[in-house]
């Protein structure tokens, strides 16, 4: 039996909450895991009862969602023999590739939008929370509130004014116009989550440079982003999972040009009947890129919970 | 190296103003002292020179020009911060570098320098260190290598030791004033301790709610200081003030204190009401034949000296005598103080009046 300390958790403690993390972990990992899952199965296994967890793996779902394909003759068939293993997969319903899906456009309209506009917030969002940070502002509290309180209802309620908006402006169903909306809807977020992070770092890291003999923007920009990359790093996650996720919008304001994948890839449903493992594995698509991208800032992430408390 | 000149100096923040009209020259290659307790401005004083805040009004001309409204880049001013302030994303050479890169120097004439004055500090072996891990000391080095690599003009220190633990704080004072005496810059250096500014400056400017008391050597103004303010503030512990009402006129040469008539340095102007002797601590003799009485009230021992606490028909008064005289709390002593050391104040203004020994000093306080 070890001795009684505060600062150092029992084994007991750390056993057991070691466990309701690993539990908890294990819970919400469950959909996750069943759609990646279904992404792999043919379509009867997909939507057999009870459910099947060990099945024969196939990778007809992500053929569905990549190609549209058309039924044929058994003349037409029987003349043409598969080219390749999506062919042959294809072929056990009497179908053939005809060409591409939209599926990759709009994966592509996606990364286009949702990186786009997280750079933009957090370009705009810098440079606003720097100067709130550390120039004296007439009104500046005043400010931040108004731009807080474009967070106070949801985004969604305002979408009738910026729908007659965009029509007016040529926006609908553009790029520019969903990069500039979802910009606008995490700009309040990125200032700040900012302005947090920069009123951190000592002014005299600047002041010093000042005196070494650089410009305003040039301290700014030498010594200040490198100290601000952690907060710069999260701010980023949270806009880029926002603009990636947006849903009602999309649906919206986009249809055959601008749409991204979130309001495409329900429509698979329609396409080739209750497709499931298509729609699966165009989710499991979707998640990758922020997956990755938080994966890559991770360390950035880490060290962002423990802001404020290192030396400065 | 240059001169500078502070004239009618002053700073508001909104409704605040943190420096009123405040005027003093540093001569070249002083090593100059602005003292005060927090909040008087002093640093105030020290950024406007350095360009980090822009005067509400007022010139600072630093070898005659005039520059209190250019950008620190165009000061050629180094600043050393309190925090140091190292850039935490380089390693010390990158970090001593950082001005010449700024002028555009070519980079093997960058590492000579950074090198060279690396030497000097006695920090080559930590060049290519981060600035994360380094002890005070060296922090506090290398922060003096990135402002001396440039060979400014003039160097601002702010409270550079303040970070630093005491037993250190003692040697950094001696490395510094000794690198300032190896190269003769003007330095303008701000703290709030009094030994700290009498030990290490030429010169001492001494700010008060932002206001300049007095300017001057440290001795003449631990001699001959210009306001009680001053003579309470400077020396450990401060002047006695012993209160008394009188009308002394132009010519005085005698107070009297509670019916004993005190010497007093010949006074150049008179004043009437309440007023203060003002006598250092170590100016006052116990005497048993001294017919001024005071009462023992505690004698604390120094080694060397003793601080004896007493109470006066004036008011409680310290001396510092001889740890060697014996002193028992509750005997009654006789005071002498001597003559002429003594500050005759006005209480209600605060001035010391002038007098035949102290009107050079305050002539240009």
């Amino acid at each position: 039996m070890s001795s009684f300390s505060v600062t150092e958790t029992s084994a007991r403690a750390k056993w057991i909450s070691g466990t309701l993390v690993i539990l908890y972990a294990l819970i919400t990992m469950i959909p996750l895991v069943w759609i990646m899952l279904t992404g792999f199965k043919s379509p009867a296994d997909s939507i057999s009862y009870p459910p099947k967890v060990v099945f024969e793996p196939t990778l007809e779902g992500y053929v569905n969602l990549f190609t549209t394909r058309t039924r044929q003759t058994q003349e037409y068939l029987e003349a043409n023999p598969p080219q390749n293993w999506a062919d042959e997969i294809v072929r056990q319903y009497d179908m053939v590739i005809v060409g591409p899906s939209k599926f990759g456009q709009r994966f592509m309209n996606s990364v286009i939008i949702g990186f786009g506009s997280t750079f933009l917030s957090i370009f705009l969002g810098t440079l606003a929370a720097y100067a709130f940070s550390r120039f004296r502002i007439p009104l500046a509290d005043d400010l931040l509130f108004f731009i807080l309180s474009t967070r106070m209802m949801p985004p969604i309620a305002v979408a009738i004014p910026i729908f007659l908006m965009f029509r007016n402006l040529g926006l609908s169903d553009t790029h520019l116009g969903m990069i500039l909306l979802y910009t606008a809807v995490n700009i309040s977020l990125a200032v700040w989550l900012l302005k947090g992070f920069i009123d951190e770092i000592p002014r005299e890291y600047e002041e010093a440079a000042l005196i070494d003999g650089y410009t305003r923007f040039q301290a700014f920009y030498k010594v200040v982003l490198p100290q601000a990359a952690t907060g710069i790093a999260s701010t980023a996650i949270f806009c880029l999972i926002f603009a990636w996720n947006e849903y009602a919008f999309a649906v919206l304001l986009t249809s055959a040009t601008a749409q991204t994948a979130p309001p495409f890839i329900p429509t698979i449903i329609g396409i080739g009947g209750l497709d499931w493992p298509a729609v699966a594995a165009g989710a499991t698509i979707f998640l990758l890129p922020v997956m990755v991208f938080t994966i890559l800032l991770r360390k950035h992430l880490l060290r962002g919970i423990t802001f404020g408390a290192v030396r400065k | 190296m240059a001169k500078i000149e502070i004239r009618n100096l002053r700073k508001e923040f909104g409704a605040f103003t943190a420096v009123r009209e405040s005027s003093f020259t540093i001569e070249d290659g002083e090593f100059f002292m602005l003292l005060g307790p927090s909040g008087c401005g002093k640093t105030t004083t020290l950024r406007m020179i350095a360009g980090l805040e822009l005067p509400t009004s007022g010139e600072i001309l630093l070898d005659g020009e005039e520059i209190s409204q250019r950008p620190p880049s165009q000061r050629d001013i180094a600043f050393v911060f309190q925090m140091f302030a190292l850039y935490p994303h380089m390693n010390v050479r990158k970090n001593i570098s950082y001005p010449l890169v700024s002028q555009g120097m070519p980079k093997a004439q960058v590492r000579a320098k950074v090198d060279e004055v690396a030497g000097i500090l006695g920090i080559r072996d930590i060049l290519d260190r981060p600035v994360g891990g380094l002890s005070g000391g060296d922090r506090q080095r290398v922060a003096l290598g990135r402002a001396i690599v440039r060979e400014p003009k003039a160097f601002m220190m702010d409270e550079p030791l303040g970070a630093l633990d005491a037993e250190f704080r003692e040697h950094m004072a001696e490395e510094l004033r000794a690198l300032h005496d190896r190269m003769g810059a003007t330095t303008v250096y701000v703290t709030h301790d009094q030994l700290e500014a009498m030990q290490m400056g030429d010169k001492i400017v001494v700010m008060n709610n932002a206001v300049v008391e007095q300017f001057g050597t440290p001795q003449d103004i631990y001699d001959w200081p210009a306001t009680m303010f001053v003579a309470d503030f400077i020396g450990s512990p401060s002047m006695n003030f012993l209160r008394f009402d009188g009308k002394l006129a132009p010519g005085a040469t005698h107070v009297g204190l509670n019916g004993h008539d005190m010497r007093v340095p010949e006074l150049r102007e008179g004043a009437e009401g309440k007023l203060v002797f003002g006598v250092r601590p170590e100016h006052i003799t116990l005497t048993d034949a001294g017919d001024y009485r005071a009462e023992v009230l505690a004698a604390e021992y120094l080694g060397t000296t003793q601080i004896v606490t007493l109470a006066t028909p004036n008011g409680e008064v310290k001396a510092r005598i001889g740890a060697a005289q014996k002193v028992a709390a509750g005997e009654t002593v006789g005071l002498a103080f001597r003559p002429d050391t003594v500050t005759v104040f006005d209480e209600a203004s605060g001035r010391a009046l002038r007098s035949a020994k102290n009107e050079g000093v305050l002539a240009h306080g």
